[in-house]
């Protein structure tokens, strides 16, 4: 048997289309329990599930219901019959495990798949997880994303009969909203080609097929893309222009109003630069005339002469004389305006080690918040503030810092190129995150609104990326929760963005993480040096040398007393720990770490002849000692006791 | 442009509400107390509260003091023409409705580009939210539609759809023209004609000339005046005494509050910190209200008189 489920809806918001169709697709798996296949589809009007292979009814099953005794009474044994609606003789006298009773197995006829369905699909639907939902026709009534217009609802053919808020199902469908029908039967197989009839396409791959085939090469962004994708149902691309006029404005504007504001594609010249041209996908099937082509470069125009008039008008003011109005810009309630921040962020990268260049960056980086271009294009904050800096005459690196002070805005993102402009970016960053721990807005779950995560990933991949030596850990000022949290993004970030394992991470981290450069080659060595035959085989010594220091738990003696050692395997330890250690100062990571593993076959000697816990107290603290120096001078690199070794996996 | 005749402006406005009209909507003239948006006007935040059904539609020139650009931004205004629908609850077809409203005014939408794009509404100040769309025509926004689920805090009976046409756009769109001053008012006059006067002299005053102190004052007056009739019509016990209660003139006042805060604002006058606590006690005022009026409307609709012969 086959299901076809299409939950007609108002236009579905774009970016929310993904989910719900991994939530209808697990939830309808999960309730047919049975089938062949499963596969959703979505455009903005609606959520489409199709499913093949089902079964028309569960399976019988069989339960067993327990009587009386063996010996019970007649009378009793009667009437248990009765009740499960059979005679005497159809009972069977087993035992329970215990005692002989009698009993009856009871056979439950599975239910039709039909009668699953009409009765869980409605709950089912109305539980699709949308980011704000809205309730309709009135207060208590159901809630979904938009209200649902209509419901397909078929199995094999057959109306599966259901009903949400006055909308019952059935077998009709509706088309695009002014090119196809507003409603028509569908049947399993007729599904999407009836829709293509009535101009709809359901595959979001054929739509985004049909968004790409134009012929004007445009600069393809592939979120923007989604979103167009999503928001059509028979897109149809077209090309427009604008005044070459408008390409003296910069074109991180112009880019902006397009991708934003329009969702327009920008177009570049063989050369690289902005075309003054335009791609925009429209929900139809073309343009013949030119109307909607004409309409799109109007509002365009207006948009480009509206972003002129911000540049002009923010022009009259300088960014040095923009300052003091930082006052009136509150940067968070707790935290005060934007000009403490300001004066905040100038200190902080004097203490990083900013130059002049940086400092003055610092002074002016915000004050491109007050401006009306700023106001209007807010996600341009920073880069407007660069355009201005570099039109009224401030030296390129300033300019180049303010540009690039809220980079990286992801973890894709790259980091400012200058070194003026990563600093600013840390002082910057690390203000909001100093600030925001010390009055509370601390991010828990999935709650982060100030964004203190991409925030703190950001200063991480700036320190690391920019190879600046900072000493971390006194900038986040001995907060516990801060270097908690911040250390938390160190780990993410060398596990997410850089691919290195867990168990390195945190092996690594263990043994110190103030200098994020020098952890990150430690890192390196680590990798490199784990698949090596020796290495896990230390590390797993080094695990036990850890429990032992730990189970006795004495202080061991400054210096190992070579007198008490034991000639042969301690002492071979001994001597072996101390070749390795030799020529420490003259070595790379990698280097250390190969000579570590190198004493493999002396530790695992030691542990194979020698008993740590001697009867002698002087000789026991003594060896003690020895484990623990050794431990002590490996463990400067990373913490090998955190590296989880192959023997454990296999457990 | 698709069409044989291009509507002026008065024209847009009268087929619209003819349109309406046809449509069970009460056709109501603008609200006389300044709002920034025909929401705040009493038709649609009081009427979208409790249970009676109801279908308005109405022009509402909207202020907003900060948009003011002294007649020179050709898309900017101090004070536009919203034509505000009203329809509660929604009906099922709303949207093949307003489809039918664009056609009525010559869009013939065959050959141009509709989109419904995800944009939520909040109100701050009115305690009111919704969700719903903005109407983008060929890449210009045209409508704002949004299904209310609060008013003054309070969750909706029946969910009204919201439609809110910008007159000034809608207008310019269908006559081709670049500047809403250039728009047709009707043959012969421009908008430039009719209200270029009023962004200039409205824009001198709210960014130049308003007295500050004396807005603080008029605010404070009104701000008094509302929270004084609310608590008195927390005293009022008898039902006749608070069916005939004037909430109505009381969330005039609270309108008033709105307004200056709002000029205020456009002023420079209102720091950061303020304006939380400003938007929070007139968001006090309109919640009050909202909440009294439900109360006095569930009272029903009979006359004391009547009510007392039952």
């Amino acid at each position: 048997m086959n299901l076809l489920l299409e939950i007609g809806c108002e236009e579905i918001p774009d970016w929310m289309l993904a989910d719900a169709l991994d939530y209808l697709k697990t939830a309808i798996a999960y309730l047919l329990k049975q089938h062949e296949s499963i596969r959703t589809d979505a455009t903005a009007r609606r959520l489409t599930v199709r499913a093949e292979g089902l079964i028309e009814r569960e399976p019988d099953t069989e339960e067993r219901v327990w009587g009386p005794g063996k010996s019970a009474p007649v009378a009793a044994v009667e009437g248990f019959a009765k009740k499960q609606g059979v005679t005497a003789d159809q009972l069977q006298l087993i035992s329970d495990g215990k005692t002989e009773k009698y009993s009856y197995l009871r056979k439950i006829s599975g239910r039709p798949t039909v009668d699953i369905l009409a009765g869980a699909l409605p709950q089912l639907i109305l539980k699709t997880p949308f980011p704000k939902t809205m309730y309709w026709p009135g207060k208590g009534g159901p809630r979904f994303i938009r209200p649902i217009r209509w419901i397909v609802a078929l199995l094999d053919g057959k109306v599966i009969p259901f009903e949400i808020t006055g909308v019952n199902s059935g077998n009709e469908s509706s088309g695009h909203r002014k090119l196809g029908a507003s409603r028509f039967p569908v049947t399993y197989d007729t599904y999407e080609q009836k829709l293509r009839d009535n101009f709809v396409i359901l595959s979001a791959a054929e739509r985004r097929k049909r968004i790409r085939a134009v012929p004007t090469k445009y600069v393809c962004d592939n979120p923007l893309l989604d979103t167009l994708v999503n928001l059509t149902e028979w897109p149809t691309p077209i090309t427009g222009s604008f005044d070459t006029e408008f390409l003296t404005l910069p074109k991180e504007v112009l880019m902006t109003v397009m991708r934003f504001h329009q969702k327009y594609f920008s177009v570049a010249t063989p050369d690289g630069n902005l075309a003054p041209q335009f791609v925009a996908v429209t929900n139809t099937d073309g343009d013949p005339e030119g109307l909607i082509r004409h309409g799109n470069e109007r509002v365009l125009r207006a948009r480009f002469n509206d972003a002129r008039f911000f540049w002009d008008a923010d022009q009259k003011r300088k960014l040095a004389d923009r300052v003091q109005d930082l006052a009136q810009v509150t940067f968070q309630a707790k935290l005060g305006s934007y000009l403490e921040k300001t004066e905040r962020i100038e200190a902080l990268t004097k203490e990083l080690g900013g130059d002049a260049d940086a400092q003055r960056a610092a002074h002016l980086c915000k004050t491109d918040l007050t401006t009306e271009l700023v106001k209007e294009f807010t996600e341009l904050q920073g880069v407007i503030g660069g355009l201005y800096a570099r039109a009224q005459g401030e030296p390129e690196a300033v300019a180049t810092a303010i540009y690039e002070h809220y980079k990286p805005v992801s973890m894709e993102d790259s980091i400012p190129a200058t070194q003026a402009g990563q600093l600013l970016s840390i002082a910057d960053k690390l203000d909001t995150l100093r600030g925001c721990f010390k009055v509370g807005l601390i991010p828990s779950g999935s709650k982060d609104p100030f964004a203190l995560r991409r925030a703190g990933q950001g200063i991480v991949k700036i320190i690391i990326e920019g190879k600046l030596r900072l000493p971390v850990r006194s900038l986040l000022q001995g907060d516990a929760q801060l270097e908690e949290f911040f250390l938390d993004r160190v780990r993410n970030y060398f596990r997410e963005l850089r691919g290195f394992a867990y168990d390195e991470v945190n092996a690594v981290l263990a043994s110190g993480w103030d200098d994020l450069v020098d952890a990150e080659e430690r890192l390196e060595a680590v990798r490199e040096v784990r698949p090596t035959e020796n290495f896990e085989p230390v590390a797993a010594a080094f695990k036990r040398v850890k429990n032992i220091l730990k189970q006795n738990a004495i202080t061991p003696s400054s210096s190992i007393n070579e007198s008490l050692l034991e000639p042969g395997p301690e002492t071979a330890l001994h001597l072996a720990a101390q070749r390795a250690t030799a020529r420490f100062g003259a070595f790379s990571y990698r280097e250390k770490l190969q000579s570590i593993a190198d004493i493999r076959p002396e530790i695992d000697l030691f542990f194979d002849k020698v008993l740590v816990n001697a009867p002698d107290p002087a000789v026991r603290q003594n060896r003690l000692t020895l484990l623990h120096t050794m431990l002590a001078e490996f463990s400067t690199i990373a913490d090998f006791s955190e590296i989880v070794t192959s023997s454990q996996e296999n457990k | 442009m698709s069409i044989l005749k291009v509507p002026t402006f008065q024209e847009n406005v009268l087929r619209l509400k003819q349109y309406w009209g046809e449509r069970g909507c009460i056709i109501q003239e603008p609200y006389d107390v300044e709002v920034g948006a025909g929401t705040s006007c009493p038709e649609t935040f009081l009427r979208a509260l409790g249970p009676n059904p109801y279908r308005t539609c109405y022009v509402q020139p909207s202020r907003r003091p900060a948009d003011g650009r002294y007649g020179d931004n050709p898309n900017r205004l101090y004070k536009h023409m919203q034509l505000q629908v009203i329809l509660k609850p929604t009906p099922a077809d709303v949207i093949e409705q307003y489809m039918g409203s664009l056609e009525a005014i010559g869009i013939d939408l065959r050959k141009h580009d509709l989109k419904l794009e995800e944009d939520n509404w909040e109100n701050p100040s009115l305690g009111a939210w919704g969700v719903g769309w903005q109407v983008m025509l060929d890449g210009m926004e045209i409508t704002q539609f949004t299904y209310f689920q609060q008013c003054g805090g309070i969750d909706l009976d029946l969910v009204p759809a919201e439609i809110t046409y910008g007159l000034e756009r809608l207008t310019a769109f269908l006559q081709g023209v670049d500047s809403v001053y250039d728009i047709e008012w009707t043959p012969g006059v421009k908008y430039r004609d009719v209200r270029y006067t009023d962004e200039l002299q409205y824009s001198v005053y709210n960014f130049e000339t308003a007295h500050v102190p004396t807005l603080w004052k008029l605010f404070e007056i009104h701000e008094g005046e509302a929270r004084r009739l609310l608590d008195l019509y927390k005293e009022t016990e008898a039902p006749a005494e608070k069916h005939r209660f004037p909430l109505l003139p009381t969330y005039d006042h609270v309108l008033k509050c709105s307004n200056l805060f709002n000029t205020l604002d456009a002023r420079g006058a209102v720091s950061v910190t303020e304006r939380v606590g400003l938007i929070g006690r007139i968001r006090k005022l309109a919640v009050g209200v909202a909440e009294a009026w439900v109360e006095q409307q569930s009272l029903g609709q009979q006359s004391p008189a009547q009510q007392e012969a039952a």
